[in-house]
Formats: C-alpha cells, sequence, structure tokens
C-alpha cells in the first residue's frame, strides 16, 4: 500500500501547526518522521489518521483519496498506535485485542472463531499470549505497548502509522518494539524521537522542523551532523558502526568543552 | 470448611471477571429480580403475603386465571394491584433507566463519576419539566408533555457540561466535575422556585419530589413511555458495544478502530437524555444509581459492554425495588423520599471513587 500526501497544512483556530507537508510513503518501506518537541510530528500523524481535519492538502492511498473513504474502510487498511494508553476502566489484555476485529464487525456481530484465531495469533506474535486474562491497568509500560501493537495486528491492515511507540519505554522493550514492527513486513510511518533507532530501523526518514519538512531522505543523507545541528541545536559526531552498518550518531554536548 | 470453600469457588467461577458465565449470571439475574418484585409487592403499611400476591398476578394473566380461585380480599386485591405492583415496575424501569444511563454518560466521559445526578442532567431535566408544566409549552402534546419537556432538559444539560469540559478535544475532569456541580445547583434553584411560586400549577407535585425522588405516585398509565424508552435505548446500545468499547480507549483511537466518534457522541447524548427524562418524569431524581450500579456491575462482570449493559439494566432494577421497599418501611407510615436513601450509599461511593481516581494519576 502506497501513501502519497500533498501539500497538509493544519491549524489550530488561526495558529498555524503544519504547514506545506508533502511525504511519501511507499509499499513496504519504514518511514520515519524525526524532529525536535513540537516541531509537528504528531498532528501530521494525527491529520492521516483522521484525529484531526486539515485545512489544505490531499492524502492519497492507492490512488483513492483517503477523507473519502469511510471511517470503517479507512480502518481495514490503516492501523494506527496512537499516544493515547491511558484507560480509566478495566480490560483485559484479550478484550483490548479483540476490539482490533472492530472494523469487520457489523451491528449485533459476535466474535466468530476466526475472529478468536486472528486473536490468539495476535497474542502469540506478541509473546503475551500468557497475559490474555490480565487486567491491562495491571501491567508495565513496556507490556502495555505490547498490547496495544497486538490489537492492531488483529486489525490485519497493510499499513500501520506509529505515533512514538518508544516513548517512555526502556532500550529493551525500544528494540523489542521496533523488531515486532519490523518483522512484521508492512508498510510503516512512524513517529520516532531517538535518531539512533531512527538510523537503525527506517529505510527513509523525515525531518519536520517548526511544523515545515526541513529535509528528507535516506538516514545517511538527513542525519549528518549540519542538519542535526540546524534541527536541534546540539553538536553531534556521526560514524557507521563496523558491526551494524547503520549510522551511529554521538552527541557532543556543550557542558563537556569538546573543541 | 471444604463445603463452604468449594461454594466461593463456584461463586467465583460464575462471576469472574475474565470469562464470566453470563447465561447463569443474567438467568440468576431475572430470577432475583421476579422474586424481588414479589416480595417487594407484599411489603409496606399493609403487608401482603407473598404467595397472596403471586396468585393475584397469576389471576390477570389470560389463561392462567382460570385455575385460581380469588380467596384473597378485596382491599389486597387493591392494594397489590392498584397500588403496589405498578410502584414495583416502575422502581423496576426507573433503576434500569437510571443504570443504562450512568453507563452511556460514562463511556460519553470516558469516567467512572459520570451519573446523570452527579453531571446535573438530572436536575437539568427536572427544572425544564415544571417549566413545561407550569406555562403549558409542550402541552399539546398531551400526556407526554412533561416527558417531552424533560427530555429537553437533560440534552440540554449533557450539552451544556460536555461542552464546558472539554478542552483541546479532551475531557477535563476536574472541569467536568465543576461543571455538572455548578449546572445543577442553577437548575435545582430554577426548580424550587417554580414549584414554591406555583403550587397550585404542579398539582401533585412538590419540591421534594423534583429534588429527591420518589416512586410514590406510580400509575399503570406512567409505565409505558419509560418502559419503551428502556427498551428501546437498550436495543441501540447493544447494537453499538463495540463502538462503546472503544470509546473507553478514547476518541482517537476509536476513530482508527473505524467508528465514526461525533455520530457515536451525538447517539449518547440523546439516548442519555431520552432515558434521563423519561424517567424523570415519572420518579422525579433519584440520585446515584446510575453511579453504583455501574460501578458494581463492572466488579462483577468486568467492563465489556456487551455483559454490562444487561446485568446493569436488571441489578439496577432490583437495587431500586428495594430501596423503595425501605423508603416506605424505614419511617411507616410515613414515607422517605426514595433519593435520600440512594444518596446515603451514593454519596460515600463517590467519594471513595473519586479518592481513588486522583490517587492513580
Amino acid at each position: 500500500m502506497k501513501l502519497q500526501v500533498e501539500n497538509l497544512s493544519f491549524a489550530y483556530d488561526q495558529d498555524p501547526i503544519i504547514e506545506d507537508i508533502s511525504l511519501t510513503v511507499e509499499k513496504g518501506e519504514f518511514v520515519g518522521l524525526i524532529g525536535p518537541n513540537g516541531s509537528g510530528k504528531s498532528t501530521v500523524l494525527k491529520n492521516l489518521y483522521r484525529a484531526l481535519q486539515p485545512n489544505a492538502g490531499v492524502v492519497k492511498l492507492d490512488e483513492n483519496n483517503l477523507f473519502k473513504l469511510s471511517h470503517k474502510e479507512a480502518a481495514t487498511k490503516i492501523g494506527v498506535v496512537g499516544q493515547e494508553n491511558v484507560l480509566p476502566f478495566d480490560f483485559t489484555v484479550e478484550e483490548i485485542v479483540a476490539m482490533g476485529r472492530s472494523p469487520y464487525k457489523k451491528l449485533f456481530d459476535g466474535d466468530t472463531q476466526k475472529d478468536k484465531e486472528i486473536i490468539s495469533k495476535s497474542l502469540t506474535y506478541m509473546g503475551i499470549a500468557g497475559m490474555a486474562k490480565r487486567n491491562f491497568l495491571h501491567l508495565s509500560g513496556g507490556e502495555k505497548q505490547r498490547v496495544l501493537l497486538a490489537r492492531v495486528i488483529a486489525q490485519e491492515t497493510d499499513f500501520l502509522i506509529l505515533d512514538e511507540p518508544t516513548n517512555h519505554l526502556d532500550i529493551g522493550y525500544q528494540i523489542q518494539i521496533l523488531d515486532f514492527v519490523k518483522n512484521l513486513k508492512v508498510t510503516v510511518l512512524a513517529a520516532l524521537h531517538d535518531l539512533n533507532l531512527a538510523a537503525m530501523y527506517c529505510d527513509r526518514l523525515y525531518v519536520l522542523k517548526n511544523g515545515c519538512i526541513y529535509k528528507s531522505g535516506t538516514p545517511e543523507e538527513v542525519l549528518t551532523p549540519e542538519i542535526i545541528y540546524d534541527v536541534y541545536g546540539i553538536k553531534a559526531d556521526v560514524s557507521k558502526h563496523p558491526a551494524t552498518g547503520k549510522l551511529n550518531i554521538t552527541f557532543l554536548p556543550g557542558s563537556l568543552n569538546l573543541n | 470448611m471444604g463445603a463452604n470453600d468449594s461454594y466461593f469457588s463456584g461463586i467465583k467461577k460464575i462471576f469472574n471477571r475474565e470469562q464470566p458465565r453470563m447465561p447463569v449470571i443474567i438467568f440468576c439475574l431475572i430470577l432475583v429480580a421476579v422474586i424481588s418484585i414479589i416480595l417487594a409487592i407484599g411489603l409496606g403499611p399493609v403487608s401482603v403475603a407473598p404467595a397472596t400476591v403471586a396468585r393475584i398476578i397469576g389471576s390477570k394473566i389470560p389463561f392462567l386465571k382460570e385455575y385460581i380461585l380469588p380467596t384473597w380480599a378485596k382491599v389486597d386485591e387493591n392494594i397489590v394491584w392498584g397500588l403496589r405492583f405498578p410502584r414495583v415496575l416502575l422502581g423496576m424501569i426507573v433503576g434500569s433507566s437510571l443504570s443504562v444511563t450512568g453507563v452511556a454518560m460514562q463511556a460519553l466521559v470516558r469516567n467512572h463519576l459520570a451519573d446523570p445526578f452527579i453531571l446535573g442532567v438530572s436536575s437539568g431535566a427536572s427544572a425544564t419539566a415544571t417549566l413545561g408544566m407550569l406555562f403549558g409549552v409542550f402541552s399539546f402534546l398531551g400526556p407526554y408533555a412533561l416527558s417531552i419537556s424533560a427530555f429537553f432538559g437533560a440534552a440540554l444539560t449533557i450539552m451544556l457540561v460536555y461542552t464546558i469540559s472539554r478542552v483541546r478535544g479532551r475531557i477535563n475532569i476536574p472541569q467536568l466535575l465543576l461543571s455538572g456541580v455548578a449546572l445543577s445547583m442553577i437548575m435545582d434553584a430554577v426548580t424550587r422556585i417554580i414549584t414554591l411560586s406555583a403550587p397550585n400549577a404542579l398539582g401533585l407535585h412538590n419540591v421534594t419530589y423534583w429534588l429527591s425522588g420518589s416512586l410514590a405516585g406510580a400509575k399503570w398509565g406512567y409505565l409505558t413511555l419509560p418502559a419503551a424508552t428502556i427498551c428501546f435505548c437498550m436495543i441501540i446500545l447493544l447494537a453499538n458495544h463495540r463502538a462503546l468499547n472503544a470509546l473507553l480507549m478514547g476518541d482517537e483511537t476509536a476513530g482508527t478502530l473505524g467508528f465514526n466518534v461525533g455520530r457515536l457522541q451525538k447517539m449518547l447524548v440523546l439516548v442519555s437524555s431520552l432515558m434521563a427524562g423519561t424517567t424523570i418524569a415519572v420518579s422525579g431524581t433519584i440520585g446515584f444509581v446510575g453511579l453504583m450500579v455501574p460501578h458494581i456491575t463492572r466488579l462483577l462482570v468486568g467492563s465489556d459492554h456487551k455483559r454490562v449493559l444487561p446485568v446493569c439494566a436488571l441489578l439496577g432494577g432490583i437495587l431500586v425495588v428495594w430501596v423503595d421497599v425501605a423508603a416506605r418501611l424505614i419511617i411507616a407510615p410515613e414515607e422517605l423520599p426514595i433519593g435520600v436513601l440512594t444518596a446515603i450509599f451514593g454519596g460515600p461511593l463517590f467519594i471513595w471513587l473519586l479518592k481513588r481516581n486522583t490517587a492513580r494519576r
């Protein structure tokens, strides 16, 4: 599935948040959206998964206008793990994963045998089959994120939008979550905070600054010391790691007086 | 000891939150509801034996009546059929409606603390109902005028509370509770002014009726509209049980799961106002039922709306029937307003929920 975004703009009242965003995600690609806090990463994603309505711009999914699709149709094509994971009510892990089947259900429909199989497969894939009956509220941050990913896997979409999926997780969980996503072999557009992780997992990157796309390209093209300094205001040393073959970014903070 | 243990594990197996035995639970609750109705009809300043109650009711059912000999006193029949039976049934319907309204409002604002009483919806419905009676605004609608004016009040208050407490697309909890309190005070004051200044126009209804609720005036004619409303709303809510579950995950998440969130919220406002309005028109404000019953239900069967809705409706009905029995027995032959009793139990629960909610964050 291919996603094409053309000249997308969004403003809260008169206050523009993102302006003239154009990006594409080709089938099978893992594309990262990076940029400092408040640069508009989440806003771009929210406009794509229709939590916000853009003021201008076109979004095409395989040549179809995304905004012309019904909510239900869109939910069978795009799966989303957003930043909402505060749940004020008790649900079991299994019930939450079962919600992923919602777009395929009509009013009154119960879960069929096929749904149950898909749900248990998703749980097994994320390695949380043993927690199926546990209460979501009692899980740790990393476990919760695995449950939300299992839900989106049960949704069976070819395209995933992830909004900082590794936020608040320890490094072990960060890598585990991104490995799970990478191994799904679906098309992914993800907002990421950690530049080293972005370099390791993404095929291409878009850098956002003040609501505009500042630069785009492969991690090697985008993650140069100059651009990192321009966007984040911090000096960095960028090298290729001999074992992984991926970029390795070392930050050089001013307090260390390295000149 | 051993027998006791297995008894408890049996109960645990039925009411286990992960996989409750729904058919068993529903069957038991229906049984308890029927028994409660029969017992509650018999209890009051003048008591009637349960067996007599059952036979009087049986004698009203076609086919069955030929087998029942009318050996009871005419007075008993008048009490059972004319006074208590409609009252107990009204209690059942009002309890179910208020509890299900609680569930719908809790899904709308994603919070345990929502309830038609706490968020001022009951007060809004009372205020417009009294206004409607005073000025006869909806009098062309005949017997349903009162219910329809109460519905408008309920809808108006829900929308106001919801709009005031939404900050940047999210419900702000302190704002929600404060706006609910403020609106309910305003609306209660309006009701008080109207009922005190125009007592004749309002007939039997007095201030206590609107502010503390009562089932005392129940007649058969009062039952039809609220009963039809709760059935209609239950069907709509059950049809959308997946959407309600998804809404608890948040508006955005519900959207990504394929639900039209705007339309769902409108549906919830409409359904809640319908149930609250028709209920309040016949019973006044009975507080905290919509808070207590959904909470107890979730403790028993978890949060999945497919299970919460039917269990909640039955439990709510049973609870109100028994609280009403207490209301007419505690200081008999005088009656306590039923809302006074629900507040005594519901208030502390609300405080406890509030404490627990803030502790979690």
